[in-house]
C-alpha cells in the first residue's frame, strides 16, 4: 500500500473540513442555551422542546412528508416506465421529443419550472395546495428516476428477459418476475432520490403551493430570511441526523453485500 | 396495446406538465400586463378566433428587457457569478478529486460516501449554515479576530463573496464526482511512463493527468455552471441587495411586482442563454461515451 | 447384429421436425439469412458452424421466436411458427451468457419454466430433482448462481432449458465461456444428455472442433447461406467448396487447370515447369477448367529420399516446423514459392527427428488423397 503524499493529505483534510465544519457548527449550536446563536451559553435541549411544540412547523413537516411520499411513489412508477420505454421501447413516433422531455427538466432552472407550472395551474383553474405540489414534484422527479433506472437497464443483460419468455412468461410476467426484481435496487435509489428532492425543494413548491399548504422548506426559508434562529438549528440537526444515519446504513449494507458476494464467488471458483 | 400504454402514460404526463406549461410561459411572455385575473391580456377566446388572438401578441416585453438595464445587468452578472464560481469550485474540487483517486483502495468508498453525504442533506440547510458563519458577529469573524488577523469584523454576509462561498460549498460534490470518475480510471503506469520519458512530476501532471481528466473537468464545470445560472436560494439568503442574479429577479418580478408577462419573458431569455452550455455539455457527454466504447 | 444407423436425412420417408422454407431475414440493409431452406430431424444433434456474423445466431433466434423471418416460413412439427410467440413455443434455449436469474436459487431457476406451465407442485419437485440428478447439481440446489462455478452454471442453464421437455433445444455457444479442458469434458456430457433425453439439439458454435465432436450433422454457414450440410466426417473428407475445406481444419489449396485423362481421373497443370498432378475425382471437370486441389496436411507424406511408385511427388525445402507434441507440421517451400504443409506423427524422440530446417525433402501423396473443387 502506498502512503498518500503530503499534498493529497492536506487537500483532503481541508476539503472535508470545508464540507463538514459548517454543518458541525450548526449541530453544536442547536444545543446552545442562549437565543444568541453565536455565543455559547451552555448545553440545553430546549430548542428541540420548542420545535416539537411549534405547530406551524409540525404541520409543514407533515405536508412535506405527505407530498414527498406520494410524489416520489408516482414518480418512481412513471420514471421506471419512461426508462423502460427509452431503453427497450425501440422506435416510436416522437421518441426524440420524449427523451428531450425526460432530460430537459434536469437542467431546467427551478424558477422556470415553478413559474411554468404555476401558470398552467392558474390556467386550468386548479386550487393550489398539496395536489398541485405533488403534480409539480412528480414531474421533475420522474425524470431523475428515469435517468437512474435507465442507466441500470442499459447494462441489464437482455438475454435474461429472453430466457424468461423462452421459459413461458408473457412479456408482463417477464418484467414482473425477472426484470423488476433485478433492477429493484436502482428503482429504490430512484425513489429515495425523488423523495429527497421533494423534501428539499423550496423554489418549485413556493410557486405551486397555496395558502392551504405550506411545506417545511417554505417555512424554513421564511424563518431564516429574518436571520439565524436556534430553532432552525435544531430542525436542521434532526434532518442532518436522519440523512447521515440513512446514508451510512445504506453504504454499510451495500459494502457487506459486496464483501459477501465476492467471498461467495471465490468459494464457488475453488469448489 | 400494452406497449402503447407504457409509452403513452409517461409521455402524456410530460406533455401536459412540462411542454404545455412551457408553451404557456412563451405565450404570456408575448402578452401585455392587464389589471385582471390572471393579470395579463389577451386571453384566448373561441369567439374571436385564433388570428385575433395571435395578432394581439407582440415582443414588447422583450424590448422592455433590453431597455431597462436592470435585466441585462442581471443576465451579465449571473453569467459572471456562474463563471467565477465554476472556476473556484474547480480549484477546490480538483485537488480533492485527485487526492481521492490516489487514496488507498480501501478508503475510496468511504471518501466517496463523505462527498455524497452533503448532497442528500437539505440544500436550504447547507446554505443556511453559512449565514451563522459569515455574519458580522459570526464564527469566521470571531475566529479571525481571535487570531489577531483583523481588528474590525469583515462584512461578508450579503455580499457577492458570500454568494461565491455558498455556491462552491453546495455545488462541490457535482464537481468532484465526474473528475474523480475520470481520474480513477487513469492508469498510473501512464504517469510512470511520462516520468520515464523525462517529464518532471509537474510536467507529467500537466501533460498527462490533466488532459486525460478533461472530460471530467468539462462535465463537472457544466454541472456547476448550468444550475448556478438560474440559482435563487443562494443569492437570496447570502447575497445582498446589490447581488443581481436572474433567478432572483424573476422571483421578485413575479411575486413582488406581479408582472407575469415580464417574468415570463425573463424566463424565456434565460432558457435561450442556457441552450448553449447545455448543448456543449451534451456533446462532452457523447464524446465520453464514444471514448468508452 | 448390426447397430441401426441414425441417418434420417437419407430416408426419403422421414419428415423433418424443423423445416426452414426459403427463409430470408434482413436487418435494415443487412441480409442476415439469405433464402435458406433446410430440414432438421427428430433426435438430431445439429450444429450450425460459421464465423461470427454468418447468420447462425439469427437462425437460432428465429427458431426461439425472438426474430421473425422477413420472408419464407419456419415449420416445427409441420406447424407454421410465425404467429407463435416465444413463450408459447415448444422450444427452449440455452443462452450463451447462460442468463441464469441472479435473484433465484438454482432450484428456482430450474423450476421457473415449470411453474409458468402451471404444473402441480409435487410434479415440479420430482422434475427438478430429476434434472438436478441428470446434471449432477443435487448439492447446489439452494445456492444462488453467483455461488457456483462457471462449469456448474453451464449445467444449471442446461437443466433449466431441458426441464420443460422441449421438442427442440437450442444451444447458443453453450461452451464458449468454459476453459479448454472443461469444454472437452462437457462436450461428452452434452452428447450423453442428448442421447439420454432423446431431445433434438441445435447448437450454434464457431468452434469447428466442438461442432465435429458433438454433432450428428454440421451445417457450415457463410454470409447468411448454408454452404454445406453433412456428417462431420464427410465435411472433413469431402468438403464441397474451398470455403468449407479452409474453414474446417488445416488444408493446402493448390490452384490449377484440369485435363481429363481417364475415368474420374485428371491431370492438373499447376505451375510452369512442374509435372502435372494426378488426381482422381468423382466431380466432373471439363478440359482446361479452373480447379482447386484441397489436400489435408496429414495426407501428405514427407520423405528424405525421393520416393518411387507414387502418384504425386514434389521437391522442396523445409521452411518452418511447428512442433505440437504428438505431431509436427512441416512448412515446405517448393522452388516455385508455393508452401505446402505436411504433417507427421512424432513417433521418435525429438533429438532423433529426421528432418530439420533447410533440409531438402520430397512430399508425396496419392491421387485420391485430396478433393478437387471447382471455383
Amino acid at each position: 500500500m502506498r502512503r498518500m503524499s503530503w499534498f493529497n493529505t492536506v487537500s483532503l483534510t481541508l476539503g472535508f473540513a470545508f464540507l463538514y465544519v459548517p454543518m458541525l457548527i450548526l449541530v453544536i449550536y442547536s444545543f446552545n442555551e442562549s437565543k444568541l446563536v453565536t455565543v455559547w451559553a451552555g448545553f440545553s435541549t430546549k430548542w428541540y422542546g420548542e420545535l416539537i411544540q411549534n405547530e406551524a412547523f409540525l404541520n409543514a413537516a407533515w405536508v412535506t412528508i405527505k407530498v414527498a411520499v406520494i410524489s416520489s411513489t408516482i414518480a418512481t412508477v412513471l420514471g421506471t416506465m419512461a426508462a423502460y420505454v427509452l431503453v427497450r421501447g425501440g422506435r416510436f413516433m416522437g421518441r426524440t421529443l420524449f427523451s428531450g422531455m425526460i432530460y430537459a427538466p434536469l437542467v431546467m432552472p427551478e424558477v422556470i419550472t415553478g413559474l411554468s407550472l404555476l401558470l398552467l395551474f392558474i390556467g386550468l383553474g386548479l386550487d393550489r395546495g398539496v395536489m398541485t405540489i405533488v403534480l409539480a414534484h412528480t414531474t421533475f422527479s420522474m425524470c431523475y428516476v428515469s435517468v437512474v433506472v435507465s442507466s441500470r437497464l442499459v447494462t441489464f443483460d437482455r438475454s435474461l428477459e429472453e430466457a424468461a419468455l423462452d421459459l413461458g412468461c408473457s412479456p408482463s410476467e417477464a418484467f414482473r418476475l425477472v426484470t423488476l426484481p433485478i433492477i429493484a435496487p436502482a428503482v429504490i435509489s430512484g425513489w429515495l432520490l425523488a423523495f429527497t428532492l421533494s423534501l428539499d425543494d423550496l423554489v418549485i413548491a413556493s410557486f405551486t403551493s397555496g395558502p392551504a399548504a405550506t411545506t417545511l422548506p417554505i417555512k424554513i426559508y421564511s424563518a431564516v430570511r429574518l436571520g439565524v434562529s436556534p430553532e432552525i438549528n435544531a430542525l436542521s440537526t434532526i434532518m442532518i441526523a436522519i440523512v447521515t444515519v440513512g446514508v451510512i446504513t445504506a453504504s454499510l449494507v451495500n459494502k457487506r453485500q459486496m464483501v459477501r458476494q465476492k467471498r461467495d464467488e471465490q468459494a464457488a471458483e475453488r469448489s | 396495446m400494452r406497449r402503447f400504454t407504457l409509452i403513452a402514460v409517461p409521455y402524456l404526463w410530460l406533455l401536459a406538465l412540462f411542454l404545455v406549461p412551457f408553451v404557456i410561459v412563451l405565450k404570456i411572455s408575448l402578452s401585455d400586463v392587464a389589471v385582471a385575473r390572471p393579470p395579463y391580456a389577451p386571453h384566448f377566446d373561441w369567439a374571436t378566433g385564433i388570428w385575433a388572438f395571435l395578432s394581439e401578441l407582440d415582443f414588447e416585453n422583450f424590448t422592455w428587457l433590453t431597455e431597462d438595464d436592470l435585466y441585462w445587468k442581471a443576465y451579465l452578472s449571473s453569467l459572471k457569478i456562474a463563471f467565477v464560481s465554476t472556476v473556484l469550485t474547480l480549484l477546490v474540487g480538483y485537488p480533492m478529486a485527485y487526492a481521492m483517486a490516489r487514496a488507498p483502495q480501501e478508503w475510496r468508498a468511504t471518501l466517496m460516501m463523505l462527498v455524497i453525504l452533503p448532497f442528500w442533506t437539505s440544500f436550504l440547510i447547507r446554505v443556511y449554515a453559512w449565514m451563522g458563519i459569515l455574519s458580522n458577529e459570526g464564527f469566521l469573524n470571531q475566529f479571525l479576530m481571535w487570531t489577531g488577523m483583523i481588528s474590525e469584523p469583515l462584512t461578508i454576509l450579503n455580499t457577492n463573496a458570500a454568494v461565491y462561498i455558498g455556491i462552491v460549498y453546495t455545488y462541490l460534490p457535482f464537481m468532484i464526482l465526474p473528475i474523480y470518475a475520470a481520474l480513477e480510471r487513469l492508469d498510473e503506469s501512464l504517469i510512470e511512463a511520462a516520468e520515464d520519458l523525462g517529464c518532471s512530476r509537474f510536467t507529467a501532471f500537466w501533460l498527462v493527468t490533466i488532459p486525460l481528466s478533461k472530460t471530467g473537468i468539462v462535465a463537472g464545470s457544466f454541472l456547476v455552471f448550468i444550475p448556478v445560472l438560474g440559482e435563487f436560494v443562494i443569492p437570496s439568503l447570502l447575497g445582498g441587495s446589490d447581488t443581481l442574479m436572474i433567478g432572483k429577479v424573476l422571483w421578485e418580478e413575479f411575486f413582488s411586482n406581479r408582472d407575469w408577462p415580464v417574468a415570463s419573458a425573463v424566463a424565456v431569455v434565460l432558457l435561450l442563454i442556457l441552450i448553449i452550455p447545455i448543448v456543449l455539455f451534451q456533446r462532452n457527454q457523447q464524446k465520453q461515451q464514444e471514448a468508452e466504447q | 447384429m448390426t447397430i441401426p444407423v441414425f441417418e434420417p436425412w437419407n430416408d426419403p420417408e422421414a419428415k423433418p421436425l424443423i423445416q426452414f422454407q426459403n427463409v430470408t431475414k434482413r436487418f435494415g440493409e443487412f441480409t442476415a439469412i439469405d433464402d435458406l431452406t433446410i430440414g432438421i430431424y427428430e433426435k438430431e444433434f445439429f450444429a450450425l458452424l460459421g464465423p461470427s456474423g454468418c447468420g447462425k445466431t439469427t437462425m437460432m433466434r428465429m427458431l426461439a421466436g425472438f426474430e421473425t423471418p422477413t420472408k419464407g416460413s419456419i415449420y416445427l412439427a409441420g406447424q407454421d411458427m410465425a404467429p407463435v410467440p416465444p413463450n408459447k413455443r415448444a422450444t427452449n434455449m440455452m443462452f450463451q451468457s447462460y442468463a441464469l436469474f441472479p435473484h433465484l436459487s438454482i432450484w428456482e431457476n430450474i423450476a421457473f419454466g415449470l411453474k409458468r406451465e402451471g404444473m402441480p407442485k409435487n410434479e415440479i419437485n420430482d422434475r427438478v430433482e430429476e434434472m438436478l440428478r441428470l446434471t449432477r447439481l443435487d448439492k447446489f440446489a439452494r445456492r444462488k448462481p453467483h455461488q457456483i462455478s462457471g462449469g456448474q452454471r453451464q449445467r444449471v442453464a442446461l437443466a433449466r432449458s431441458l426441464a420443460k421437455h422441449p421438442k427442440l433445444l437450442l444451444l447458443d455457444e453453450p461452451l464458449g465461456a468454459l476453459d479448454k479442458k472443461l469444454r472437452q469434458d462437457t462436450q461428452f456430457e452434452l452428447m450423453d444428455i442428448q442421447e439420454k433425453t432423446g431431445t433434438t439439439f441445435v447448437i450454434v458454435t464457431h468452434d469447428q472442433e466442438e461442432a465435429m465432436t458433438v454433432a450428428s450433422r454440421v451445417a457450415v454457414m457463410d454470409h447468411g447461406k448454408i454452404i454445406q450440410v453433412a456428417t462431420p466426417d464427410r465435411i472433413y473428407e469431402t468438403p464441397n467448396s474451398v470455403y468449407v475445406a479452409d474453414f474446417i481444419g488445416e488444408v493446402n489449396i493448390i490452384d490449377g487447370l484440369a485435363t481429363p485423362n481417364g475415368e474420374d481421373s485428371y491431370a492438373i497443370a499447376w505451375k510452369d515447369g512442374q509435372a502435372p498432378l494426378n488426381v482422381k475425382s468423382p466431380n466432373k471437370f471439363s478440359d482446361g477448367q479452373k480447379c482447386h486441389l484441397a489436400i489435408r496436411p496429414e495426407k501428405v507424406t514427407i520423405n528424405a529420399e525421393k520416393p518411387t511408385g507414387v502418384d504425386n511427388v514434389v521437391e522442396g525445402k523445409i521452411l518452418d516446423i511447428a512442433y505440437l507434441g504428438n505431431i509436427s507440421t512441416y512448412h515446405v517451400e517448393l522452388p516455385s514459392g508455393v508452401v505446402i504443409k505436411a504433417q507427421a506423427a512424432n513417433t521418435r524422440r525429438i533429438s532423433r527427428r529426421a528432418f530439420t530446417w533447410e533440409d531438402t525433402v520430397w512430399l508425396s501423396w496419392t491421387a485420391t488423397a485430396g478433393v478437387l473443387l471447382a471455383d
